[in-house]
């Protein structure tokens, strides 16, 4: 077990190189000389040349990348090109607001999805059945942001219910939290629920016809306790899409939290690669690996769990 | 995923047509198509449909409500929206396609070859896949935007690469599938190479699942994509979508409308796709949906035919009593009726063997019993008793009652009827404290005690292992534990020994015997076998094409069957038998010859 999970830290390791490797070059191929960005179209050559001795940019990229590397596995990302500040602390008052929308969108879908997949699993061809294909169609290919502006412009400005934009923390109201989180996260979790409701209604049926459901009717378990055992089986799909779209939300919280004007992740990555600050897009892309590589882990041991045959592989 | 819902044959040409025509006749499918040619069309026709430049201010239309001049009004900036959005429909086709095609020429290809080669290949280009896949797309797209702002065909190949993992899973899973069937050996024997192979088979298997990815992946890339231009990324002289909801977004609170036009837009297109990949998945899916109430079959009527067989004890004397039974199944041309009118009957302690080939409605003549026909199947009778009393007519939930108790059940596959994610402890356990309500430990013990009685010698190793660490005849030896452990008084078996070995065959009947006797159950057996019913049947009921052939002492049927069909279900099974002797003598013969 622990040389499992040793072995997937690795792993993550690997892929946290190779994505922030990729991306580093990518950034410094895309914007180049950052110099004018950062000191403005006014600035004289002399000053440019001097502001890229002092962020070390005349080295080889391949030092550069080393330097940001090694640094970065152990927590130090460095300090942003713009306003000098460490980029850890910027990433950490940004990270819990979009956190608290993604993981109470992840929430969403895995119990939302959970209940409609059962019912509909359980009723094929009936009212909600439909209705799910409906709109598993649908909601599918709409962006998250296309939900979210959709629902500001009825639950926030016409109903008034929610707040069109804003954030609360918890430590001031925690009502206040939820109720600004509520219409991102649901945005955000519409597409989510009817993927995984979808792939849990497709697993029952598949698994609700194996044989060995008919003998454990046969023993005479009550149907709720049938049920159970048809969803442990139905289950191993529904999970692994649940964790792949916690990767998809993550880069839908982006726009979405503009839209809602929450101070997450989104706003300080638009402005960072507007002004082409690489030290903060870079410790934003290893950040993100990071909380993939924990969810990926994660559902690792949840399908080991829910199935034996996959713990021996 | 729509991965597996494809037939696993290559489509023959000849049906092109027919799924194009199929296609237009869902009403769905027909609107969805004559949207998305809206869109195309106005994109295409833009400069001639649209009635002002999409970029040229007005200071007077800002913000304008709709008039008749500019049908949709004005935006913040003054320009004539309607306008605007038949330019921006170019840009959101163009970045569609862009993106598509990124993510067939990547994921096509490599995925292709995945799946037809396997081993490294495989491993290589899933772990790439893999890795694309966790790495948050939008970041990068940004990182990316950085540089390369105004360059929007490169944002979308970005955004191409990102598909490109969905096009690698279907065609990866397709080829998969292709490369198992006899044609492609066939091929390959004829001497053709796997580039042959590849053009002509493959590509074809995976063309039509191409299409319906390319219309959820073109929706996606659209939203993306406007996602992008939002967050005022793209050129700004070009009319996007993206860039007229932002704009729409900034006035919503004072002019909804600015936002409503371009939102509905995107979202129409986007449906319009999404409904049309919908409609051609349905048309291409082999997936049977099963038991949809629509498809159960409506009970079998008496009908004119005679019902066959008879019993042969009275009613209060009876373990189990079947009259009149009839099985029929609900399907796409109508109920098909599987047993017509079966009578039969088997005293206590009495073993009856229902013999007959496959087809010949023997299993679900018992599972009709057991009110566990498969989804779709239903059954009739003029009455069905167990012990004597009248359980045909009970409600559903009555009838279950008797399962587990009154009934046990020994199935045919045993690898196949164990659940894989619980242990054996569990499976064996639950029922005895749901059902028998049986304190834990109690339970535990009981179920050991049954286990070793089945011949297995350590029952705690077994009871912690899973299914798959058991052999076929361990798992049939549980099976048949839990069928017992209820101490039920009449037990089912349906083809218990088909899928084991021979040696481990004569052990279990054996078992099944000894346990009848030991229990004084009724068993009644089904098989194909005749060796099975001469083994440890006193009567059989011999069926055929769902009616009984004939009914009788075991003794009386081998030696002077009644009808012809019995005597050469006896010979089939004799010259098996034999065969089987012969080839291990000879087999004994080898083995001897090798070791001298």
């Amino acid at each position: 077990m622990l040389k499992f999970i040793a072995r997937r830290i690795l792993s993550g390791l690997v892929l946290l190189l190779v994505v922030t490797c990729g991306s580093f070059f990518l950034a410094h191929r895309a914007i180049g000389d950052p110099t004018p960005g950062l000191l403005g179209n006014s600035a004289t050559p002399f000053q440019r040349a001097a502001l890229r001795e002092q962020l070390g940019l005349e080295r080889p990229l391949l030092v550069q990348f080393w330097d940001w590397f090694s640094h970065a596995i152990r927590g130090d990302f460095g300090t942003s090109w713009r306003n000098l500040q460490p980029v850890s602390e910027q990433i950490a008052l940004r990270v819990p607001v979009t956190l608290s929308v993604v993981v109470a969108a992840t929430l969403l879908a895995a119990v939302l999805g959970l209940a409609v997949g059962i019912i509909t699993g359980l009723r094929p061809g009936g009212t909600l059945d439909r209705g799910l294909k409906l709109g598993s169609v649908v909601f599918f290919a709409l962006p998250g942001f296309w939900v979210s502006l959709v629902l500001v412009m009825w639950f926030a400005i016409q109903l008034r219910w929610f707040p069109a934009v804003g954030y609360v923390s918890p430590d001031q109201s925690v009502t206040g939290w939820l109720r600004s989180i509520t219409l991102p996260s649901v945005s955000l979790a519409i597409g989510a629920v009817v993927m995984v409701a979808e792939q849990l209604r497709n697993g029952f049926l598949e698994v609700q016809n194996q044989d060995f459901v008919r003998t454990l009717r046969a023993r005479g378990l009550p149907p709720w306790r049938v049920t159970v055992h048809v969803l442990r089986n139905a289950s191993p799909a529904a999970l692994t899409v649940l964790a792949l779209m916690f990767v998809g939300l993550l880069g839908g919280a982006i726009v979405v939290e503009i839209i809602f004007n929450l101070p997450g992740i989104g706003s300080l990555i638009q402005s960072a690669s507007q002004i082409g600050d690489i030290p903060i897009l870079l410790g934003l892309t290893a950040v993100t690996v990071v909380f993939v590589v924990i969810v990926n882990l994660l559902l690792d041991l949840v399908l080991g769990w829910v199935n034996p045959k996959v713990r021996e592989q | 995923m729509t991965t597996d819902t494809f037939p696993a044959s290559g489509r023959p040409v000849r049906a092109r047509r027919g799924l194009w025509s199929r296609y237009l006749r869902r009403p769905v499918g027909v609107v969805a198509l004559a949207v998305f040619l809206l869109v195309v069309a106005a994109a295409l026709l833009a400069p001639l449909l649209a009635p002002h430049d999409p970029n040229f201010v007005d200071y007077t239309l800002t913000k304008a409500p709709p008039g008749p001049d500019h049908l949709m009004g004005g935006d913040s900036a003054g320009r004539d929206i309607y306008s605007r959005l038949l330019y921006g429909a170019r840009t959101t086709l163009y970045g569609a396609a862009v993106a598509c095609l990124t993510g067939i020429l990547l994921g096509v290809p490599t995925g292709v070859a995945a799946g037809y080669f396997g081993g490294r290949t495989d491993r290589i280009c899933s772990s790439i896949s893999d890795g694309v896949q966790s790495v948050p797309g939008m970041i990068v797209l940004l990182i990316v935007a950085a540089g390369t702002g105004s360059n929007f065909t490169v944002l979308m190949i970005t955004i191409g690469v990102f598909m490109a993992p969905g096009y690698y899973r279907i065609s990866r899973s397709r080829a998969l599938a292709v490369r198992r069937e006899p044609y492609i050996d066939a091929a390959r024997v004829a001497g053709l190479t796997n580039v042959q192979i590849l053009r002509a088979h493959m590509l074809r298997a995976v063309r039509a699942p191409i299409v319906i990815q390319s219309a959820l992946t073109g929706g996606i890339a659209m939203g993306m994509q406007a996602g992008l231009q939002f967050l005022g990324i793209g050129s700004a002289s070009t009319p996007s979508w993206g860039a007229m909801m932002n704009d729409g977004y900034r006035n919503m609170q004072t002019h909804p409308l600015i936002l409503l036009w371009p939102s509905a837009a995107l979202g129409i297109t986007i449906a319009a796709l999404a409904f049309m990949g919908s409609v051609l998945a349905d048309l291409l899916s082999v997936r049977a949906e099963p038991g949809t109430r629509a498809g159960r079959g409506s009970a079998p009527a008496a009908g004119d035919e005679a019902p066959t067989g008879e019993p042969a004890h009275p009613v209060e004397g009876s373990a189990l009593r079947i009259e009149n039974l009839r099985v029929a199944f609900g399907g796409p041309d109508g109920d098909k009726r599987v047993v017509h009118g079966v009578c039969l009957d088997a005293a206590p302690r009495e073993v009856l063997g229902i013999v007959g080939e496959s087809g010949s409605g023997k299993s679900q003549t018992v599972l009709s019993v057991l009110d566990l026909l498969p989804a779709g199947g239903r059954a009739t009778a003029d009455g069905i008793w167990v012990g004597g009393r009248e359980i045909g007519a009970l409600p559903r939930g009555r009838r279950h009652a008797l399962l587990g108790t009154e009934i046990g059940y020994v199935p045919q596959e045993p690898m196949t009827n164990l659940d894989p994610c619980y242990t054996i402890g569990h499976q064996l356990v639950e029922p005895l404290r749901v059902v028998h309500r049986l304190p834990k430990a109690e339970a535990r013990g009981r179920a050991r005690e049954i286990l070793l009685r089945v011949g297995i010698t350590d029952p705690d190793r077994v009871m912690a292992s899973y299914p798959h660490q058991l052999s076929g005849g361990m798992a049939q030896r549980v099976l048949i534990a839990g069928a017992v452990a209820g101490r039920p008084s009449l037990l089912i078996a349906d083809e218990p020994t088909t899928a084991l070995d021979v040696t481990v065959q004569a052990e279990v009947l054996e078992l099944l015997r000894e346990l009848q006797e030991e229990y004084g159950m009724a068993l009644v057996i089904v098989t194909h076998n005749f060796g099975v019913v001469a083994d440890i049947c006193d009567r059989v009921v011999v069926m055929k094409d769902g009616r009984v052939v004939e009914t009788g002492p075991v003794g009386r049927i081998f030696a002077d069957p009644g009808d012809p069909y019995t005597a050469e279900l006896i010979r089939a099974s004799l010259d098996d038998t034999e065969s089987r002797i012969d080839l291990d003598a000879a087999h004994d013969q080898a083995g001897q010859a090798v070791e001298a």
